[in-house]
């Protein structure tokens, strides 16, 4: 079919296509323990594929739909074609053809992602896409998780939901990322939505138990209520309580960080009348006598959480305690266990008639040796997600690494987060994985002790890695063995992984290391750097050499204005910059803020630091198409 | 392959590197031993420290670094011309910062502010950990490569504040805000599994190794709540942050106080109040026994009595806190406000729950 060109629609500025940033599904920094887990975001073109006329005489076949332009034949058939479009990359492109493209893409889209809050208005959302059934909205850095933030800095949902409610009376699902939410949000949200169905709240604060109230008890259709790594206020109230009296659709039900006790009875109840549950995250108030009781309810759960995984208090010693071993054989259906809060380790015994079909093991609050470990992994065969605490010691890694030859994604966190801490994992335990699972993808490993050796093993023996995040916590520490910079190992990094899109660096970093990233790292797209760096040609490598850089987050590293103004040709291609205790003055922000007038530059001073002399103390700039928001609080100067 | 070949190129440019710190490091030498060089671990706020790998040669930055705050570390009990305490001394709450620095008066606000919490959670446990033989030498070869790394020199003379300021930033000397970046959710696992489960685990903690830290406290950057005393018109503020037990809150309201109490009683009554009748002026303030009683309003504005529930639940509720007269507790008739406050509990809860269904 012939289309003719037509003007772009102004709503494109700036034109380096400000949703460019989207070009994955799932956000790489998506911090839940299995891909699976990730809610399917594809469910617009069901009612979409109902008819291919293209006699287009009169009003469409498809019903809702009104075109009042002449070209309407052929944007039935555009919408017809448009709605089998599901990667939001793809939509993107298709909506810059033209305009008759523009406003059927506009049309066919159901899932919105907008990775920054601030980057578009909620206005000018909704004004552009009208059949919106699902919403993501990602709103503070992540740096703001380390307390790198002063609190009530902002992305607050209320603004969205508030026009969401008048715009898309059909949305059924909304996904949080780091947003505050109040209780008052989540009624608006449980009262304006009639078939809502899923809610996502992961790394959210400002709402309680009171909001959770509401949204259980309005939200009758509601399949899907995760709350992950959330600050959930305790107001009292049972919330669990609150959901319907007759059999609910809840298919998941993640509360582990809620962390107030519930009314288990009422649970139990819940769980007993949720037919179609799958998927259950109970927090630590949850013991393990309980949650037996749970799993005799509810054999067919796919991924389970535990609670605490002990007795609770007022169980005696040596009274006689449920076969957990069987409960969780007649759960056929587990590949995802979590939770193992306050654990006493005899009991982690149970789980052994699940391991062999487990995909995804999160062991991560478990206070563990090695020994305790090795039972259980050693049948781990199929596990392809593992998170644990350093506490199995580089022992530990050699198991994993001889039985878990699906491994694609390796957390390890540290029991004593702190720089000057023991450091049980090291090198050796990099060197086994890298050596045992070849099919490693994604890394996070907290250690206080490195070299360039292993992390180049690393990088030659598992060539699929996508995220590669290593954290020496002490800083500044060179290669323990050699004494020399960690230069190497992270440039092996880039060099060799090809599919590499989002790094963390630590321990010592001369510009070389940059130099290797603005070389090699062509695909990066997420960047952490900390306590690393000479001068300003380290940040200049990277701005100048990572044309896919979307997201760059330095703290405490000497890079000034002249670094920051030679990413001025990038800026609008990322969704944002964070710099932090940084060599940057007022006077080198302003000249960006000067120079390009669709970012927003916000620089913040907290109250404690006025003396930092010249320097400013946090910037945090991003592109948008809104100009400075309104609502920044009083610590926040937007330049 | 061609990537590594290119390392191995890189390889001798990189060693040029190390020499010139070396250097750097043997210029530092002059002026003190190289021994007590090595063992020092120095620290001024945050961003600072490439302005002294820069400018290694600098002697005004060297000057600069003596009126650093000083962390010595010791191994074997070495004793080094500034009086350290040794470890075995060592107290919660002792002061073992450089010497000099009592005669800066800017390090003083950093002192009083940190170091009785301070050391007792951070510091302490790498104190243990020194006198314990196999990681001494190990800890010893490490503060060698960081502690030039580790060094800052204050930006310019005429920040004084500068270390009050970072001692905001920092929860304890060597540790920086949101560093190692772990989400505080995750923190104090050590403690935590190995204490009791479901009911707060409180100022108790059964690891040796880590004192207890609050993951209230790590969250939050400083909760100042006013605190107001009947009778003294002149209210104070307090950061709870700062504090991990009722115990401790009280003994600050006595420090608060006390003062302000005698100067009252001395216009008012004419007269001296002994150490002794100020002091039972204000013991018993937590549980009623005292003349005086602490009470706090909550975040929903009713007037509790401190000390009835677990110590973070009685953070995250408290705005205000008021030291009454014990006599007029009584009248408030704070015993029933419990209650009360259940029944408002329950009536709000049922008027939020009327107004969500209908």
């Amino acid at each position: 079919m012939v289309i003719s060109k037509k003007p772009r629609s102004q709503n494109h500025y700036p034109n380096p296509n400000f949703m460019r940033e989207d070009r994955t599904e799932m956000s790489e920094d998506d911090d839940r323990s299995s891909p699976s887990d990730s809610v399917n975001t594809i469910d617009s073109c069901s009612n979409k594929t109902t008819s291919g006329s293209t006699s287009g005489s009169g009003p469409s076949s498809i019903p809702e739909y009104q075109a009042p332009y002449p070209d309407q034949v052929l944007e039935n058939v555009l919408e017809n074609v448009l709605c089998f479009l599901t990667s939001r990359r793809d939509r993107n492109a298709a909506s810059l053809v033209c305009r008759s493209w523009y406003r059927v893409e506009a049309l066919t889209r159901s899932d919105l992602f907008i990775g920054n809050c601030y980057a578009v208005s909620p206005r000018r959302a909704t004004s552009r896409f009208t059949r919106i059934r699902s919403v993501t909205l990602k709103g503070k850095p992540r740096f703001a998780d380390f307390n790198l933030m002063p609190p009530n800095w902002g992305a607050h949902f209320a603004p969205w939901v508030s026009a969401m409610a008048k715009a898309y009376p059909w949305l059924e699902k909304v996904h949080l990322k780091r947003m505050t939410v109040t209780d008052e949000d989540l009624a608006v949200l449980a009262e304006s939505f009639f078939g809502f169905k899923e809610l996502v709240l992961v790394c959210c604060d400002g709402f309680g138990t009171n909001g959770l109230a509401v949204v259980a008890s309005r939200c009758r259709q509601l399949r899907v209520l995760d709350l992950i790594e959330s600050e959930v206020s305790d107001d009292e109230v049972d919330w669990i309580s609150f959901f319907p009296e007759s059999a609910t659709c809840l298919e998941s039900l993640i509360f582990d960080c809620v962390d107030c006790p519930i009314n288990f009875d009422a649970l139990e109840r819940l769980v007993a009348r949720s037919l179609s549950l799958k998927k259950l995250r109970l927090n630590r108030y949850v013991s393990i006598g309980q949650l037996h009781r749970l799993m005799v309810r509810a054999p067919q759960l796919t991924h389970l959480g535990t609670g605490s995984f002990r007795p609770s208090e007022d169980v005696a010693q040596g009274e006689q305690e449920p076969d957990y071993t069987s409960a969780f054989a007649a759960s056929k259906s587990l590949v995802c266990l979590s939770g193992f809060r306050d654990i006493i380790p005899d009991y982690l015994t149970a789980i052994y008639p699940v391991c062999a079909s487990l995909t995804s093991l999160n062991l991560s609050y478990a206070n563990i040796n090695a020994e305790q470990l090795k039972p259980i992994i050693g049948n781990c065969h199929k596990l392809q997600i593992f998170w644990v605490l350093d506490s199995i010691c580089d022992e530990g890694l050699q198991a994993v690494a001889a039985t878990c030859k699906e491994l694609r994604e390796l957390r390890v966190f540290p029991i004593d987060a702190r720089e000057d801490s023991e450091g049980p994992v090291s090198e050796v335990g990099l060197q086994a994985i890298s050596e045992g699972c070849r099919k490693l993808q994604s890394i996070l490993y907290f250690c206080q002790r490195m070299t360039n050796a292993a992390v180049i093993a690393m990088s030659k023996n598992c060539p699929d890695l996508v995220v590669f995040r290593l954290c020496i916590m002490g800083r500044h520490r060179p290669d323990h063995v050699t004494g020399e910079p960690m230069d190497e190992g992270f440039g092996a990094i880039v060099m060799n992984c090809k599919k590499l899109t989002r790094l963390a660096v630590s321990g010592l970093l001369t510009d070389r290391a940059f130099n290797y990233f603005g070389r090699y790292g062509k695909t990066v797209r997420t960047l952490s750097v900390a306590f690393a760096g000479d001068s300003d040609m380290a940040l200049k490598y990277v701005l100048e050499g990572c044309p896919r850089l979307q997201k760059l987050e330095i703290r405490d590293s000497p890079f000034g204005d002249a670094a920051l103004l030679s990413g001025r040709h990038h800026y609008y291609n990322m969704r944002f910059l964070w710099m932090s205790s940084c060599k940057l003055t007022s006077g080198g922000c302003q000249q960006i803020a000067q120079e390009l007038p669709h970012l927003v530059v916000e620089v913040f001073n907290h109250e404690f630091d006025e003396d930092m002399g010249n320097f400013v103390n946090t910037l945090y700039m991003y592109r948008s198409l809104e100009g400075p928001r309104d609502d920044a609080p009083k610590f926040v100067s937007i330049l | 392959m061609e990537g590594c070949s290119k390392i191995t190129e890189a390889c001798p440019q990189l060693l040029d590197l190390i020499p010139r710190e070396r250097e750097w490091l043997v210029k530092r030498a002059d002026e003190r031993s190289s021994e007590e060089k090595k063992l020092e671990l120095r620290l001024g706020p945050p961003g600072e420290e490439w302005s002294l790998r820069e400018n290694a040669k600098n002697a005004d930055d060297r000057e600069r670094d003596e009126s650093l705050l000083s962390l010595g570390y010791f191994s074997n009990g070495n004793q080094h011309t500034r009086k350290f305490s040794s470890p075995e001394n060592l107290q919660p709450g002792s002061v073992w910062f450089n010497q000099q620095l009592s005669q800066q008066a800017k390090a003083t606000p950093f002192l009083q502010f940190p170091s009785k919490t301070v050391t007792t959670r951070q510091s302490l446990p790498v104190m243990a950990k020194e006198s314990s033989q196999p990681c001494c030498t190990k800890v010893v070869v490490d503060l060698q490569q960081s502690a030039e790394k580790k060094a800052f020199s204050p930006p310019a003379p005429a920040n004084t504040a500068v270390v009050p300021s970072s001692s905001q930033k920092r929860t304890a000397p060597g540790s920086v805000v949101g560093w190692p970046p772990i989400r505080s959710s995750r923190k104090n696992l050590a403690s935590s599994s190995s204490s009791k489960p479901v009911t707060d685990s409180q100022n108790e903690s059964p690891n040796k190794k880590v004192a207890s830290e609050k993951p209230v406290e790590t969250c939050k950057k400083g909760m100042f709540v006013k605190i107001n005393m009947d009778g003294v018109p002149i209210g104070r503020k307090v950061d709870l942050t700062a504090y991990d037990s009722y115990e401790k809150l009280s003994t600050v309201v006595d420090e608060l106080f006390r003062g302000l109490l005698t100067a009252q009683r001395d216009s008012s009554a004419g007269g001296i109040m002994s150490e002794q009748e100020e002091e039972k002026a204000f013991m018993g303030v937590l549980d009623g026994s005292g003349e005086y009683t602490l009470v706090y309003e909550d975040n929903e504005g009713d007037r509790m009595l401190v000390g009835d529930v677990p110590w973070h639940m009685f953070v995250s509720m408290v705005k205000r806190l008021r030291v009454l007269k014990s006599s007029e507790v009584s009248a408030l008739s704070l015993g029933s406000s419990k209650q009360g406050k259940e029944s408002t509990d329950e009536m709000r809860r049922k008027n939020f729950a009327v107004k969500i269904l209908f």
